[in-house]
């Protein structure tokens, strides 16, 4: 797993999953159908994303689908990192 | 029956109609335990599938009404056994699972009081409701365990914690397994003899000021949410509804659960977050035939456009309504191009417990209207000053009811001061604004108080201000609505900062993120601006009037009243 994947993976973990919760996480886990981070809960994950890549996501590309695994936000991270370099 | 023969009877009381066909005063148990799972079998239903249900990562189960029947018995009998007794407060925290569904008919069954909690709360917003109930047990799924456990440190009445999905978990002092699919059934249960007056559900619901209320209601409620669902959700006997409210908020129990088993009906629960495809998945496999959603949801949708829609085959449906925030009228033409139905809205809150003012099916629906009082409601609009009906259409008033349906609160558990305050000459005051215009439809205004509506729920801004507090970067707080195109309105911060501290975007994500997880995802200001000071009365009060009316780009209004109080 690249670096990419493992920050987001981290951050999923440390903030949206209980400890003591001992469901599996993995970078194609199901986030926002699976129960783990919500429409509202998004929003900080966009946040932190946004902060942490410096990046702006747009609100077209902030969608439930995209933000469904790890996976799917590495992508879409990847994918608006090359637009802005 | 059909929805005009109850508008014909309007005037006898739609209400006596729905307690003959519940056969009340006949002998048959009051008890909406009962009335959910046994007079279903007893009207010949047993075999009738009852819930069908899909979890996240795709499971199914499937449960008849004499499933349900049985099923509620056990849990009945298996909390009984554990020491619980009739009145005593239960809590339900937890995700949409089909235990949910089933413990709720149990504690009905066993007298006791249904406490029903959003499973996305965090520690402090179940703290709170649990103390203030001074709930005796919790039902609740491993997963959700650390949160319990750390609000019961807190909490010498809680006595039990009910595992349902414990599966060899180790679990700790006072917490026990049950799992529904080991434990024998249970195929006779003594059912309380509830009277229409004995305490069902205590549901919580916020303010303004101090913290959530608990909306007691009483098990006569189902006389309200029998016949609004057999009517207004225009509900019949080969149905497949889905209601895709949570039973955490009371659209997920009055019409999540009671309104459509007491009518006999099959509903479909689907236990996953949103996604489109999911949803219209969902419709299509089921085929779901009325569905009960809200404005936020719809607004999703519609943000992922037609497509989607037309990928799937959506033509079971043949009912839509929409609760929860007003409807705009371009979510109703869009479901009336895309699905080719009309979302009918529909009126009500925690403390009415059934649909008050509606679009019945059939009705000649102005879309942006809530259309009008349910038969058996009398609604009206007053003037904020004299409590009398503004007469002129068109005028913003109080929107307010007479007080006396079925499924009216009792009042607030233990806060009678925050009850009377909700009546005025003989009205009881929603907390709503709204006009009526001369057709007698009923348009809404906005709220009359500071309480946020966030994607159709209610949060308080005092206990989004009070866990600010906690933070400890956080000297002085605020907590608005802000405008938003999906949800509505979303939670606003305005902060002042510690002397030690400076504003930073990092501080503003870990001030977000503990907001979360110390209250729920919902009460997470999605903003947080970080300010010199804040609006404030002479007396000290801050003034979030003055901040809201900022964000809205409204008129701040008289500035002179930030002297009074
Ligand atoms: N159809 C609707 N149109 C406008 N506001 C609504 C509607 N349904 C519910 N609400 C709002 O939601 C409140 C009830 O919230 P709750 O008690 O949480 O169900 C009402 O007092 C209104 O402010």
């Amino acid at each position: 797993m690249d670096d990419l994947r493992k920050t987001i993976l981290d951050y999923v973990r440390r903030e949206y999953i209980e400890e003591g919760d001992d469901r599996p996480l993995g970078v194609d886990t199901p986030l926002i159908t699976g129960g783990i981070v919500d429409s509202f809960s998004m929003v900080s994950l966009k946040r932190f994303l946004e902060r942490k890549y410096s990046l702006s996501i747009p609100d077209a590309d902030a969608s439930p689908e995209a933000f469904d695994s790890v996976e799917k936000i590495a992508v879409l991270v990847e994918r608006l990192s090359a637009v802005r370099s | 029956m059909s929805g005009t023969s109850v508008a014909e009877t309007a005037e006898v009381s739609a209400w006596r109609v729905a307690e003959r066909e519940l056969g009340w005063g006949q002998g048959q148990p009051y008890n909406i335990g009962w009335n959910l799972t046994d007079r279903n079998c007893r009207l010949g239903l047993a075999r009738k599938t009852a819930l069908l249900w899909e979890g996240s990562d795709g499971r199914e189960r499937t449960y008849t009404f004499d499933d349900l029947r049985v099923l509620s018995n056990t849990v009945a009998a298996w909390l009984q056994g554990h020491g619980l007794a009739p009145g005593e407060r239960v809590c339900l925290f937890l995700d949409r699972v089909p235990e949910l569904y089933i413990a709720f008919a149990g504690i009905l069954k066993l007298g006791a009081v249904a406490q029903p909690l959003f499973s996305a709360f965090g520690d402090e917003s179940l703290g709170v409701r649990l103390a203030n109930a001074g709930t005796a047990a919790v039902l609740t799924q491993k997963k959700h365990l650390p949160k319990v456990r750390r609000a019961r440190a807190q909490l010498p009445g809680l006595r039990l914690v009910v595992v349902v999905d414990a599966d060899g978990a180790s679990l700790g002092p006072g917490e026990v397994a049950l799992s529904l699919d080991a434990e024998p059934r249970v195929d006779d249960f003594p059912v309380f003899p509830a009277t229409p007056e004995t305490p069902s559900l205590l549901h919580y619901t916020s303010g303004t000021t101090g913290q959530p209320k608990g909306a007691q209601h009483v098990h006569g409620s189902l006389v309200s949410q029998y016949l609004t669902a057999k009517v207004v959700l225009d509900l019949r006997p080969d149905d497949v509804y889905w209601c895709n409210a949570d039973p955490g908020w009371v659209t997920g129990t009055s019409y999540g659960i009671i309104g459509p088993w007491s009518n006999g009906i099959t509903q479909a629960v689907l236990d996953a977050g949103f996604s489109a495809e999911r949803w219209y998945s969902f419709i299509e496999k089921r085929r779901v035939t009325v569905w009960y959603s809200a404005p936020t949801a719809i607004r999703l949708l519609m943000k992922e456009g037609r497509a989607p829609v037309e990928r799937h085959d959506l033509s079971s449906l043949r009912h839509l309504a929409s609760v929860g925030e007003p409807l705009n009228a371009e979510a109703v033409h869009w479901s009336r191009e895309a699905i080719g139905l009309p979302f009918h809205d529909t009126y009500w809150q925690t403390e009415t417990g059934c649909i008050v003012v509606t679009n019945l099916p059939g009705m000649p629906i102005k879309a942006g209207s809530m259309g009008k009082p349910f038969p058996g409601i009398t609604a009206a609009v007053l003037d904020p000053r004299t409590h009398e009906p503004v007469g002129a259409p068109g005028r913003v008033g109080l929107l307010a009811l007479k007080p006396g349906w079925p499924s009216m609160i009792r009042g607030y558990w233990q806060n009678p001061e925050g009850y009377a305050k909700k009546f005025a000459n003989g009205w009881y005051l929603t907390g709503d604004r709204a006009t009526v215009d001369p057709d007698g439809y009923f348009w809404f205004v906005g709220r009359d108080d500071d309480v946020i509506n966030t994607g159709g729920h209610l949060v308080g801004p005092f206990e989004i201000e009070s866990a600010l507090l906690e933070h400890p970067a956080v000297a002085e707080s605020a907590a608005v609505a802000k405008p938003d195109p999906v949800n509505m309105e979303v939670v606003k911060a305005f902060v002042t900062l510690k002397p030690a501290f400076t504003a930073s975007p990092d501080l503003e994500l870990e001030i977000m993120n503990f907001v979360r997880k110390r209250l729920s995802p919902l009460a997470m200001p999605q903003e947080i601006a970080f300010v010199a000071s804040l609006p404030r009365t002479r007396s000290g009060k801050i003034v979030r009037r003055v901040l809201r009316a900022q964000e809205f780009g409204e008129p701040a209004g008289d500035l002179s009243t930030l002297m009074e109080d």
